[in-house]
C-alpha cells in the first residue's frame, strides 16, 4: 500500500504544488488523481518514485518511508508510463521493453525473450520488436510504453497522462487494454489524468485535486458522482454526472419483453398491446423495427433500431442510451453474440433507474459497481 | 593531366603524400576538438550560465585570423604542424561545442524523464541516451568543422610549407605555374567533399533509427518533434 501523509511540495519561489495531501493507495487497484492544470496531480505521482522530493510530511509504500530507501533500486521496483510514452527514439521496441531488466542485469537473451511476451501481452505484434520508435502509430508507441514499464514485474506502476496525446478512438482501446491487464496482473496503479472521464472509466477510487494542491474529494467514482463533495468537485464532474453514474448500475434486472421479437419470415403474431415489432433474421440478431399493422398489409420497410445494449454485462446507461436512441422508444437487448434477446420500453428503463437509486437507499458506497464501465 | 598530380620536389612528398599529411593535419585538430568540446557541452548543459560565456569565447576565438595564433604559438612549438593543428582544433569548437548542446537539448522531455524514472543514473543517462540522441546533432556539426578544416590546413604554409596542399599554392607563385595552385584547389576541394560523404555514411550507419525525412537535411536534428513541445 502506498500512503501519503499530509505531503506539502513547496517551491522555493513560494509556489506550492501539493498542499498537505493524505491519501492511502490500496494495493491491487487503480487509484485515479484527476484535477485541472497546477493541482499538483503530475507532482504528487513523482514523489512516490522520488523524481520530485516532498519539502513536508512522508510517503510510505508498504510502511516503509520512500526517502529512505536507495533511489535507483526504488524506481526500477515501479513501472512509469509517460505521456507521448517517451520511448527512447535510438533503441529498438524490443530493447526499449527490456530497459529495466538489463538496468537489473538480466542476460540478453533472458531480457529480449521478457520483451516479447510482453509485447503480446499488451497487443503489439511481435514482429513490430525490431522496428524503432519513429516507425510505430501513437497508439502503438503508448503500448510499448506500457509494456516497458511492466517489464520487470514491479508491483507498482506509476501512470502520468499515459493516453491524452491520442486520438479518443485509440485512447479507448487503450483504456480497455490497461482494465484488461489489471484484471490479469493485479497492479497498484497510480494514474493521473485531467480527464474526469477517463478517470470514471478506470478508477477504482478517484482522488480530485484542486488547482493549488489540495485533495477535494477521495471516493470510489460511483460515490463521486452521487455525492460531490463541494461545488468546485460537482462542477468537475460535469452537467451529466447523474446519467453517468448510471454505468454504475447493471442492465442484468431489466424486465426484458420477448414477445415483440419476429423472425424475418414469420407471420406476425397478434400482439395488439406491442406497438412495434423487433424484427431478426435467421441468427435472430436485429435487423430493426416493423409496425405491426402495416407489416400484416405485407409493407415490409424496417425503420433502423439505432444501437443494442448488452443484455447481462450492461450497464443502465447503455440502456437507456439504447432506449433514447430508439425511433421507437425501445431499446434492444442482446446476448454476448449479438443475438436479440428482448426489447424494453424507455418508461421501464426508467422505473428501473428509480429502484435502482431507491435500493441504494443514499448510502452509494456499498453499491456494487456494474462490470461495465 | 601529368602536370597535375606533379609536386615540385622541394616539397618532398608525393602528390598522394600531400594528401595524407593534409587529411592528418585537418582531422587530428577536428578529433581533439570533439574530446575537447564533449566534456565542454556537458558542462554547458549541467550549468546554464556556462553557456553563454563558453559560445562568446569560442566565437572571439575563431575570429583570431590564424596569422595571429601562429606569431605566438611559433615561440612554443616551432615551424610545425603542431603550431597549425592548435589554432585548428580551437576553430572546430565554434562549430562543436553549440552542436553538442543542441543534440543533448533536443532529446525529448519525456524521454529524459522516463530515464530518469526507470533508475538511470546521471552517467549511465548520459551515455545510454543523452548523448546516443545527440549523435544526428553531433555529426552535423562534425561535417562543417571538418570542411572547414580542411580547408583551413592550407595556411600552414605561411609557416615553413605545414600547409599541406597549401603548399601548392606558394610555390605556384614561386614557380608561376598556375597548374599547382589549381591541383591544391581542387584536391582540397575534392578532398572536402570525399570526407565529407564518408562522414554521412558513417552517420547513417550509426542512426538507423532516425526518421528517412530527417536523412535529407542536413543531419541537423530537424527537431525532436512538435509533441516535445507541447510537453512543456
Amino acid at each position: 500500500m502506498i500512503r501519503f501523509e499530509s505531503v506539502t511540495k513547496r517551491y522555493p519561489d513560494g509556489t506550492v504544488a501539493v498542499d498537505g495531501l493524505s491519501l492511502e493507495i490500496p494495493d491491487r487497484s487503480i487509484t485515479v488523481l484527476v484535477g485541472p492544470s497546477g493541482c499538483g496531480k503530475t507532482t504528487s505521482l513523482r514523489m512516490v518514485n522520488r523524481m520530485i522530493e516532498p519539502s513536508g510530511g512522508r510517503i510510505l509504500l508498504d510502511g516503509e518511508d520512500v526517502q529512505q530507501q536507495p533511489v535507483h533500486t526504488l524506481r526500477r521496483s515501479m513501472g512509469y508510463v509517460i505521456q507521448h510514452a517517451g520511448l527512447f527514439p535510438h533503441r529498438t521496441v524490443a530493447d526499449n521493453i527490456a530497459t529495466v531488466p538489463r538496468l537489473l542485469g538480466w542476460d540478453r537473451r533472458r531480457a529480449r525473450s521478457r520483451a516479447l511476451e510482453l509485447m503480446e501481452r499488451v497487443g503489439l505484434d511481435t514482429a513490430l520488436a525490431r522496428r524503432y520508435p519513429y516507425q510505430l502509430s501513437g497508439g502503438q508507441q503508448q503500448r510499448v510504453g506500457v509494456a516497458r514499464a511492466l517489464a520487470a514485474d514491479p508491483p507498482v506502476l506509476l501512470m502520468d497522462e499515459p493516453f491524452s496525446a491520442v486520438d479518443p478512438i485509440v485512447r479507448k482501446g487503450l483504456q480497455e487494454e490497461l482494465l484488461r491487464i489489471q484484471q490479469e496482473l493485479g497492479k497498484t496503479i497510480v494514474f493521473v489524468t485531467h480527464d474526469i472521464d477517463e478517470a470514471i472509466r478506470l478508477g477504482d477510487m478517484i482522488a480530485v485535486l484542486r488547482t493549488g494542491g489540495r485533495l477535494a474529494q477521495y471516493a470510489p467514482p460511483d460515490r463521486l458522482l452521487s455525492a460531490p463533495a463541494d461545488a468546485f468537485v460537482e462542477d468537475f464532474l460535469g452537467a451529466d454526472r447523474g446519467i453517468r453514474r448510471l454505468s454504475f448500475f447493471t442492465s442484468g434486472g431489466l424486465e426484458l419483453s420477448s414477445a415483440p421479437v419476429v423472425g424475418e419470415d414469420d407471420a406476425p403474431p397478434d400482439l395488439p398491446t406491442a406497438p412495434y415489432l423487433l424484427v431478426v433474421d435467421g441468427d435472430r440478431r436485429p435487423l430493426g423495427w416493423a409496425d405491426p399493422k402495416r407489416r400484416a398489409a405485407g409493407d415490409r420497410t424496417l425503420i433502423p433500431y439505432g444501437r443494442s445494449f448488452p443484455a447481462e454485462r450492461g450497464s443502465l446507461r447503455e440502456a437507456l442510451d439504447s432506449a433514447v436512441l430508439s425511433p421507437t422508444g425501445w431499446a434492444v437487448a442482446v446476448d454476448g453474440d449479438g443475438r436479440a434477446v428482448g426489447v424494453v420500453s424507455q418508461e421501464a428503463v426508467a422505473a428501473a433507474i428509480r429502484a435502482a437509486h431507491a435500493g441504494q437507499g443514499g448510502a452509494p458506497e456499498d453499491a456494487e459497481p456494474a462490470g461495465v464501465r | 593531366m601529368g602536370e597535375f598530380f606533379h609536386v615540385p620536389s622541394d616539397l618532398q612528398h608525393s602528390y598522394l603524400g600531400l594528401v595524407g599529411w593534409h587529411l592528418e593535419e585537418a582531422l587530428i585538430p577536428v578529433l581533439a576538438g570533439l574530446l575537447l568540446a564533449l566534456p565542454l557541452a556537458q558542462l554547458c548543459v549541467r550549468l546554464r550560465w556556462l553557456y553563454p560565456p563558453v559560445l562568446w569565447v569560442t566565437t572571439v576565438l575563431y575570429a583570431i585570423p590564424s596569422l595571429a595564433f601562429f606569431v605566438v604559438l611559433i615561440n612554443w612549438t616551432g615551424q610545425s604542424e603542431i603550431t597549425v593543428m592548435i589554432p585548428l582544433t580551437l576553430y572546430s569548437l565554434v562549430v562543436l561545442v553549440p552542436a553538442i548542446v543542441d543534440g543533448v537539448r533536443s532529446v525529448p522531455e519525456e524521454t529524459h524523464a522516463a530515464a530518469t524514472a526507470m533508475g538511470f543514473g546521471p552517467v549511465r543517462r548520459y551515455l545510454q541516451v543523452e548523448l546516443p540522441i545527440a549523435v544526428p546533432a553531433i555529426f552535423a556539426g562534425l561535417r562543417v568543422a571538418t570542411v572547414s578544416s580542411i580547408s583551413l590546413v592550407s595556411v600552414g604554409a605561411l609557416i615553413g610549407n605545414q600547409g599541406a596542399l597549401g603548399n601548392l599554392l606558394a610555390d605556384s607563385m614561386f614557380y608561376h605555374r598556375p597548374i599547382l595552385a589549381v591541383s591544391s584547389v581542387v584536391t582540397t576541394a575534392v578532398l572536402a567533399m570525399a570526407v565529407d560523404a564518408l562522414l554521412v555514411l558513417c552517420r547513417r550507419l550509426l542512426t538507423p533509427w532516425t526518421p528517412p525525412a530527417r536523412e535529407r537535411g542536413r543531419g541537423a536534428p530537424v527537431s525532436v518533434p512538435a509533441v516535445a513541445e507541447e510537453a512543456r
